[in-house]
């Protein structure tokens, strides 16, 4: 009776652009959008906050099981699509989380509209620039060697996933996710120059959440990113890298579960 | 057989373990060291010349292989030095270049200059150059073909400006001086790796077509793909004119001394180059993406890297030998691919010094050339002749 239970993705299409859409659980809508890798898809994580939302993951064009759409070209062309899903779903007060890139993604709608959100979680996200032209405030993925990016990504490096032994299927789908953020994100460097003065619009609770270890973007630039946004609150998660959702999924639910079920 | 000499210009003093390319500093760079080497490589190219050898020039950035880093700049100065041989710039990174138009204008300038010797070719770029450059990995191919059709655009309107507001680049008012020595505009050239769809792309317009360093089935294949399309699109078969191809050549009185050239060329070969920069996320397949999270080289000539001289020659990447060996190499190459219009040797590399590279591009241009010239487009000629 509660369709909402399926995990395969439909796809709906929105002013012409397909989007496939996974929704698992009930409850108040949660909008959740993954990281570059997409890899919160299908994880405990979902599992856990699906046992308390109704907990909505949509592919942006290009990945997971959307197909590849080259008239989308950058974030904030993502961040329309998934207004318009919201739309679209007729979803209200909805529960919005976002992940690294995904983070960056709910920002960029939240100083966009906030008419439908009514909280807003953004977990180690990218998307703002704080620091002069010669800073680094985002470390290059694209320029890093493999070990010194795992060390920057995980609070345990022996946590992140060995592709060479993991099913292949899994691991073109990553693949895939990769090449589309590459897409969207590789210049202005996972950063919208405009983010950061857009940020005071936000007018709905935010949780800033940040893996204390993550070397990607630190949590300095977490805090960064909590202050220019009103009233929000930032914690850290102890042990944790960019991913603490994956490291810590347990965890990771229960902190976002406490500020979203409010 | 058109034959055009080529060398990267390299600096080749540099430490001998590390990377050599993207993130190797300057300090190892001696300016004096580097006048002498620019010199000599000049020297080189008017030698060429007095040879008969056409020109062939490249660009390539942060980069200890090649300090060659303004490939317009060097064609000017060949424009003014030499006198006879054609001048090709292959290519122009057009996909890596901020502003289309003023390739436009340089080579048009370069064109007049040189009498109409000037031969335009445009890259996609290699993946160490999308660092320097800073070009998204994935939009490479619509880059280069935007860029292109702007150029030609902009060289054959000749009733004042117009304005272009693409993808990449706006202008408001396009309108190129010079116009092109060469009418309706100098020919152009593409290169390929790979991608058969890119070289019927290249087929359609009409273009040259190259490929550097690839085993004679690779070279087959590519040049087949031109041949179809332009079948497929029912135009004139295309001659052997249309298609290019740079191996290694060094040619020596002795197969001994052909080997230490041999050595020389073979620097460029385990460029110890970084998987993150070798194979970056985008610029190449789904399947390039996959092989690189699972550790494996997605280079399709990593197989013939691997295989190192031996392979290399066999699969007609490296020919060297006396100027019979060479002659004959050459022409079982052109035969093996379906006719090779020209052939563009690379045959100063590493640090091969300034007196063997002399010694065996004269001995190529005075044994080997002209019997390829003889040649012409009669590539069935067989190597016995």
């Amino acid at each position: 009776m509660d369709v909402s239970l399926t995990q395969s993705p439909s796809v709906m299409t929105l002013n012409g652009i397909d989007v496939a859409v996974t929704r698992q659980g009930s409850g108040a809508p949660l909008l959740l959008l993954t990281n570059e890798d997409g890899t919160e898809a299908g994880s405990k994580l979902v599992d856990l906050l699906a046992k308390d939302f109704e907990v909505i993951v949509p592919d942006a064009p290009g990945f997971g099981a959307s197909p590849d759409d080259e008239r989308l070209t950058n974030v904030d062309d993502i961040a329309y699509l998934y207004l318009d899903l919201i739309d679209h779903l007729k979803l209200r007060d909805v529960r919005l989380v976002g992940f690294s890139l995904g983070g960056w993604i709910a920002a960029e709608m939240a100083t966009k509209s906030c008419q439908n959100l009514g909280r807003i979680a953004l977990v180690d996200s990218y998307g703002i620039k704080i620091g002069g032209p010669y800073d680094r405030d985002i470390a290059d993925i694209y320029v890093l060697p493999r070990d010194d990016l795992a060390a920057r990504t995980y609070g345990d490096p022996s946590r992140a996933p060995d592709f060479a032994t993991m099913d292949e299927a899994a691991v073109r789908v990553i693949a895939r996710n990769r090449l589309a953020t590459v897409r969207y994100c590789w210049e202005p460097y996972m950063h919208n120059p405009k983010l950061l003065g857009r940020l005071h619009r936000i007018s709905v609770p935010t949780f800033v959440v940040w893996g204390e270890k993550d070397g990607i973007v630190t949590p300095a630039y977490g805090r960064a990113y909590a202050a220019a946004i009103p009233g929000a609150v930032f914690e850290t998660m102890a042990g944790a890298g960019h991913l603490p959702q994956l490291e810590q999924p347990e965890r990771a639910a229960a902190m976002l579960r406490d500020f979203l079920k409010n | 057989m058109e034959v055009w000499h080529f060398t990267e210009m390299p600096y080749p003093e540099i430490p001998a373990d590390g990377p050599r390319a993207v993130t190797l500093g300057s300090e190892v760079f001696d300016p004096e060291i580097g006048r002498r080497l620019y010199e000599r490589y000049f020297d080189e190219y008017v030698l060429a010349d007095e040879l008969g050898f056409n020109h062939m020039l490249n660009e390539h950035h942060a980069t200890a292989g090649c300090i060659n880093v303004a490939g317009p700049l060097s064609c000017a100065i060949l424009a003014r030095q030499t006198k006879k041989g054609r001048i090709l710039i292959l290519g122009n990174p057009i996909a890596n270049r901020s502003d289309p138009i003023r390739v436009a204008e340089e080579m048009a300038m370069i064109d007049v200059i040189s009498g109409g010797r000037l031969e335009v070719g445009f890259v996609r770029g290699v993946t160490n150059e999308l660092f320097p450059a800073n070009t998204n990995p994935a939009l490479t191919y619509e880059r280069l073909w935007d860029g292109v059709d702007l150029v030609l655009k902009a060289w054959t309107t000749h009733d004042g400006p117009f304005n272009y507001e693409g993808r990449f680049w706006h202008y408001r008012n396009i309108n190129v001086w010079p116009r092109t020595y060469q009418q309706p505009h100098p020919p152009v050239w593409i290169t390929g790796g790979s991608n058969a769809e890119n070289v019927k792309e290249v087929a359609r317009r009409g273009y040259k077509f190259a490929s550097f360093l690839q085993p004679h089935e690779a070279v087959k294949k590519l040049f087949d793909a031109y041949r179809d399309a332009c079948a497929e699109d029912g135009l004139p078969t295309p001659g052997p004119e249309r298609f290019a191809y740079m191996p290694f050549v060094f040619t020596a009185e002795t197969e001994k001394e052909a080997q230490v050239g041999a050595d020389h060329l073979m620097w460029y070969i385990g460029g110890r180059s970084q998987p993150q920069f070798s194979n970056p996320t985008g610029y190449s397949t789904l399947d390039a993406v996959v092989a690189g999270m699972r550790g494996q080289s997605a280079s399709r000539t990593a197989f013939l890297r691997q295989g190192g001289a031996p392979l290399m020659r066999e699969k007609g990447a490296l020919i060297v030998g006396t100027p019979d060996s060479v002659y004959k190499q050459i022409v079982e190459f052109s035969e093996r691919v379906g006719g090779l219009g020209n052939l563009l040797v690379m045959q100063q590399g590493g640090a091969m010094p300034h007196e063997d590279t002399v010694r065996s591009m004269t001995l190529f241009g005075k044994e080997v050339l002209p019997r390829l010239k003889k040649l012409g487009g009669n590539i069935a000629a067989k190597a016995a002749e």
